[in-house]
């Protein structure tokens, strides 16, 4: 699903925290979001599932468009939520059994039958590459489970809604470094079949897994390119030159 | 270079000073305590029995036992929790997971607040005025035990609201990202991990309602009937009540009576507390985040 932003503004109260973006995610790429704190990015991700009208004092203007819809025509926001899955810095394992953890989006969604749940179970913890460390224990507390363990819990809990666009936010910084590459395997793999919007304070992991990055800085979308490209110096502008050589961050 | 000096000396000893005398504070409370119970076993022991439990007064009420009194306070607190528990238990969800910020939940926090600070004589009047004449319901059972609920609302409401934000936000931020409504999200979620907290303020809640006397002394308790109560618009006895009645106003009463009805009405109120603790250490041990 591709994404679109047009001159996307964000505030909490008065206090504007993104203003004047304007960037598009083509289908079926992994799209990275870069930039110190504080940059707005955050605020970008969750513009994007409407999360502004659950949050007091979030407001936004400016068009978004999610698979070439304005997400301000959506009636039901819980149906757009359910189209996307979302990844927390914060690994937030339910305190639910694992399987009724990633069972929990096909329930809200109508699917009642073990029949019929058992299978999405199933292929969501394998694609969220945690199957194996858990089919022997379903019944197990989720929240109990390992961070890493719990941060792809997550990820099957996001699978499992079947989503189309998948966001992450800072995923890897409460989780241990094999866990983190095991997670960059399953969104490089991911990446064929769905859209995924990677904000990371860890530039590194930009370069290994996009193929577009977006910079941001204080509020504005500093520029927008071709990873390999800027990484190797050819930026439009200083500041992402500044940043990605470690000169401020 | 680590030898003790001067001040490391006095130090020390004030910290002993200062946990003496705290440790003696602490065990002043016990001994009020210790008192009550000690003289109530003491002087009302020998009257306890199951016949105590289970037969009615006799001989103007200086003989027998407190069955009907028993049976009243047991109706009273259950009709009384039938209606602050749903309303109580719901007002909490509401002002935990919905309620806004703005005027309306600042005043509904400031009513609950002062409702809680009412002088239950207080309480009695308006249960009189609004039960018992303006609804109609007379002096009975429900006029009692909806003065008693609107009494220990408070109660309720605010031990379900601290249960339900004991429960993380981050597990509310991911079901809502799921596409889960609030409904959804404190249906499988919140409530879930709730319960144990709710229940100690029902279980707390009802410790209170059992030992009131001035609420249901005008809206539905009577100093004695001689039959039990068959509906909630019938008049009742209870315990509290029939221990002010024979310890004021009845003549000839023997001297363990009173302290037998008092053991039997502090009996009912630490096993309702043993109860709550043991609840809540149970659940407190099954970790689950």
């Amino acid at each position: 699903m591709e994404v679109v932003a047009r001159d996307l503004s964000v505030r909490y109260g008065r206090k504007v925290v993104l203003s004047g973006v304007n960037l598009g995610v083509r289908e079926r790429e992994i799209f990275a979001i870069i930039g110190p704190a504080n940059s707005g990015k955050t605020s970008f991700l969750r513009v994007l599932n409407r999360m502004d009208e659950l949050t007091t004092g979030m407001s936004y203007s400016g068009q978004v468009e999610i698979g070439g819809r304005d997400v301000r025509t959506w009636r039901n926001l819980y149906a757009l939520r359910r189209r996307i899955g979302v990844v927390f810095p914060l690994p937030v394992g339910l305190p639910l059994s694992v399987y009724d953890n990633v069972a929990l989006a096909p329930r809200l969604a109508g699917i009642t039958r073990r029949a019929d749940l058992d299978p999405i179970v199933e292929r969501s913890l394998r694609r969220a590459a945690l199957w194996d460390e858990v089919k022997d224990r379903l019944s197990a507390l989720g929240s109990l489970l390992s961070g890493g363990q719990q941060q792809r819990l997550t990820i099957a809990r996001a699978l499992s809604q079947e989503p189309k666009l998948l966001l992450l936010d800072e995923f890897s910084i409460a989780v241990d470094p094999v866990t983190t590459m095991r997670i960059e395997d399953v969104l490089k793999e991911l990446r064929s079949e769905l859209t995924i919007i990677l904000v990371t304070n860890l530039v590194q992991q930009a370069q290994r897994l996009a193929q577009r990055t977006a910079f941001f800085l204080t509020g504005e979308c500093v520029e927008i390119g071709d990873t390999e490209p800027m990484f190797s110096g050819q930026v439009e502008d200083e500041r992402t030159r500044d940043y990605l050589g470690g000169r401020f961050g | 270079m680590f030898k003790a000096t001067q001040l490391n000396h006095r130090n020390r000893q004030v910290e002993s000073l200062a946990k003496v005398l705290l440790l003696l504070v602490t065990v002043v409370l016990i001994v009020p305590v210790v008192t009550i119970l000690g003289v109530l076993l003491m002087r009302g022991a020998p009257l306890l029995s199951i016949e105590f439990l289970t037969t009615a007064p006799t001989n103007g009420m200086t003989e027998g036992g407190i069955f009907p009194a028993l049976i009243g306070t047991i109706w009273l607190v259950a009709v009384a929790l039938l209606v602050s528990v749903p309303v109580g238990v719901g007002a909490a969800i509401y002002l935990s997971e919905y309620a806004p910020d703005n005027w309306l939940t600042r005043i509904i926090n400031l009513a609950i607040i002062n409702l809680a600070g009412v002088p239950s004589i207080v309480h009695a009047l308006f249960g009189v005025g609004a039960f018992v004449l303006f609804l109609g319901f007379g002096t009975s059972i429900l006029a009692a035990s909806l003065t008693l609920a609107v009494m220990t609302l408070p109660v309720v409401i605010v031990s379900t609201r601290e249960a339900l934000q004991a429960v993380p936000q981050a597990f509310r931020e991911a079901c809502w990202n799921m596409g889960a409504t609030r409904w959804q999200t404190i249906r499988s979620v919140v409530l879930p991990n709730s319960i144990s907290g709710i229940l100690t303020g029902v279980i707390l809640e009802v410790s209170r309602t059992a030992g009131e006397t001035a609420p249901i002394m005008f809206t539905g308790a009577a100093f004695f009937l001689p039959f039990l109560p068959e509906s909630v618009y019938d008049q009742t006895m209870a315990m509290s009540l029939h221990l002010f009645v024979i310890s004021t106003q009845v003549p000839g009463v023997p001297e363990a009576l009173p302290y037998a009805v008092a053991l039997v009405l502090i009996g009912m109120v630490l096993v309702m507390n043993a109860a709550s603790i043991a609840v809540r250490t149970y659940l407190r041990g099954k970790k689950k985040w």
